[in-house]
């Protein structure tokens, strides 16, 4: 029964993301726009091998938008209108919706790695050993947990009308300022240490380092460093939720 | 002899309040198992605070809450529990019926899917998005959402809202029917005529207390009554001598007088003054009728 709730549970978040093409073309169709663009049409340097690099890097900027804007503007949405209210109501635990749109989140982040994937392989010469590709699958869906928390504690904190936007701000700047756009190489020393203290370049540290781009120093410590994350979003979204209930 | 009457909820000197506003004043209600129970009151009475507290969806400030012996909120309560709450939206891009598949899941005995839509009504418009629907389609779908896990407790909170008449009838006789079956049922209105046509017992809520409770019959003989208003020369003391007055207010000739039955008094007030005029005869707003439950004599 419970796998069967599960089941349903998720399967109506992926349908009703799906139909949602303002929320499901720009999340898939963006990452593959870019990396088209940056990673397979011009490519900036000779010393690496863009396409691939920047397949790490634009899988995760493809992995954050399912996972922000899924948890962010979706919660945020029932929140407003009270359905999250009647599920609270309905004997059902809060755990299945949150598993559900958790599982929605990492399907879409698979959908994107796909994507890009294809397009790296078919016209970027990308190449890999085929655990490479599995392994990197796996940290980029595994991955967007931490965004999923991220994006849990946006809308249980913001109104529907704010969460857009907000999402929308910290979306792209996050992006930029991880090095996932632009390798962090590129940018100056004071940007370079910035990126430290965001999510997503610690997430792009461990995807290069699978795809052989630029040996981590140390893949325990982004694994650790996101775990926190993780748990840090997770306990404002606890407080959210707290005060969520008693409005 | 009257056996007394099984509750299946209750509240126990509740109070809850939202920063200085008090929704709730030391409420003690209870709920007897079966049969149409309406909280009747007009907005800011506190009636959907009542229900989100026996929910427990908000918890008491003080006091204690139940229902079906167990406290608000838990498991075993929400499987036999359906709650129709007031809900701007739920998410469009589904289908009625993967709504109510997904709902039925989650209870231990659902009605089958049919029975459902058919209660409901909401027939070939199964496949229907929901935000494809009309607001009179979609309270259904919120209907339909309240009583397909078949519980033995079913909250309607002002279910009939932004119906039309024929929907507001056909409501009712579902409610009529769920009722005659077993279901405890507990609606929030702020029509008398609702309250009357669907409960067997009626609480009236003001300023989250409790004002009056009993048959509908009862509380219409409380807030039941006519308003009279005319020009009379007639006196004070003539005026509350009249047939079944219950209140007065004068403003220099102009009169508004409380009545029960507004025939009795105004023939005699006819054949008293002559000069007699502006004559209005008025239905007791609900308003009044909480005013005169409220205030002893207004």
């Amino acid at each position: 029964m419970v796998i069967g709730i599960l089941g349903r549970e998720t399967w109506g978040q992926f349908i009703s993301v799906w139909r949602t093409p303002e929320f499901a073309l720009p999340t898939l169709l963006f990452p593959a726009m870019f990396y088209v663009f940056f990673g397979l049409l011009f490519t900036m340097s000779r010393s690496m091998h863009m396409p691939t690099w920047l397949l790490a890097t634009y899988g995760v900027f493809g992995i954050m938008g399912p996972a922000l804007f899924g948890f962010g503007i979706g919660i945020a949405v029932e929140k407003g209108e009270g359905w999250l209210r009647l599920k609270r109501v309905a004997p059902v635990s809060p755990w299945v919706p949150l598993f559900a749109r958790t599982v929605m989140a990492m399907l879409f982040a698979l959908v994107v790695f796909v994507i890009l994937a294809s397009l790296g392989a078919l016209f970027g010469d990308v190449r890999m050993p085929r655990l490479d590709w599995v392994l990197l699958a796996v940290t980029l869906t595994v991955g967007a947990v931490p965004f999923c928390a991220m994006g849990l504690a946006a809308g249980l904190w913001l109104s529907p009308q704010a969460a857009p936007a907000v999402m929308n701000i910290v979306y792209l700047p996050l992006a930029f300022l991880s090095g996932l756009w632009i390798p962090l190489m590129a940018f100056p020393t004071w940007m370079q240490q910035l990126a430290v203290v965001l999510p997503p370049y610690h997430l792009a540290a461990i995807a290069l380092d699978v795809v052989g781009g630029k040996p981590a120093e140390s893949v325990p410590l982004h694994i650790t460093v996101l775990a926190a994350f993780t748990i840090v979003f997770l306990a404002i979204a606890a407080l959210g939720w707290r005060r969520a209930q008693e409005a | 002899m009257m056996r007394s009457m099984e509750t299946i909820a209750e509240l126990r000197g509740v109070t809850r309040r939202f920063g200085k506003q008090t929704a709730v004043d030391g409420l003690d209600l209870s709920i007897p198992r079966s049969g149409v129970y309406a909280l009747l009151g007009p907005n800011g009475a506190g009636k959907t605070t009542t229900i989100n507290l026996m929910l427990g969806l908000m918890q008491a400030d003080t006091g204690a809450a139940s229902v079906l012996g167990r406290r608000p909120g838990e498991m075993d309560a929400r499987r036999a529990i359906g709650a129709m709450l007031q809900v701007s939206g739920v998410p469009a891009t589904l289908t009625v019926r993967e709504h109510i598949e997904q709902f039925s899941g989650y209870y231990p005995r659902p009605l089958p899917f049919a029975e459902v839509i058919a209660r409901a009504g909401l027939e070939g418009l199964e496949d229907r998005r929901f935000g494809k629907l009309s607001g009179g389609q979609k309270q259904r779908v919120l209907f339909a959402l309240a009583i397909c896990g078949d519980p033995e407790l079913l909250f309607l909170d002002e279910p009939t809202v932004g119906l039309d008449v024929e929907a507001r009838r056909r409501l009712w006789a579902v409610i009529r029917d769920l009722a005659a079956e077993g279901h405890t049922i507990v609606l929030t209105t702020h029509y008398l005529e609702e309250a009357d046509a669907l409960a067997d017992r009626v609480g009236v809520l003001n300023h989250g207390r409790l004002v009056a409770e009993g048959t509908p019959a009862e509380i219409k003989a409380r807030v039941g009554g006519r308003i009279i208003r005319c020009t009379t020369t007639l006196s004070q003391a003539a005026l509350r001598a009249l047939p079944g007055v219950r209140g007065l207010r004068r403003h220099s000739a102009r009169v508004e007088l409380a009545v029960d039955e507004a025939e009795p008094a105004l023939r005699e007030m006819l054949a008293r003054d002559a000069a007699l005029s502006d004559l209005e005869v008025l239905g007791i707003g609900l308003d009044d009728a909480f005013l005169s439950l409220t205030e002893a004599a207004w």
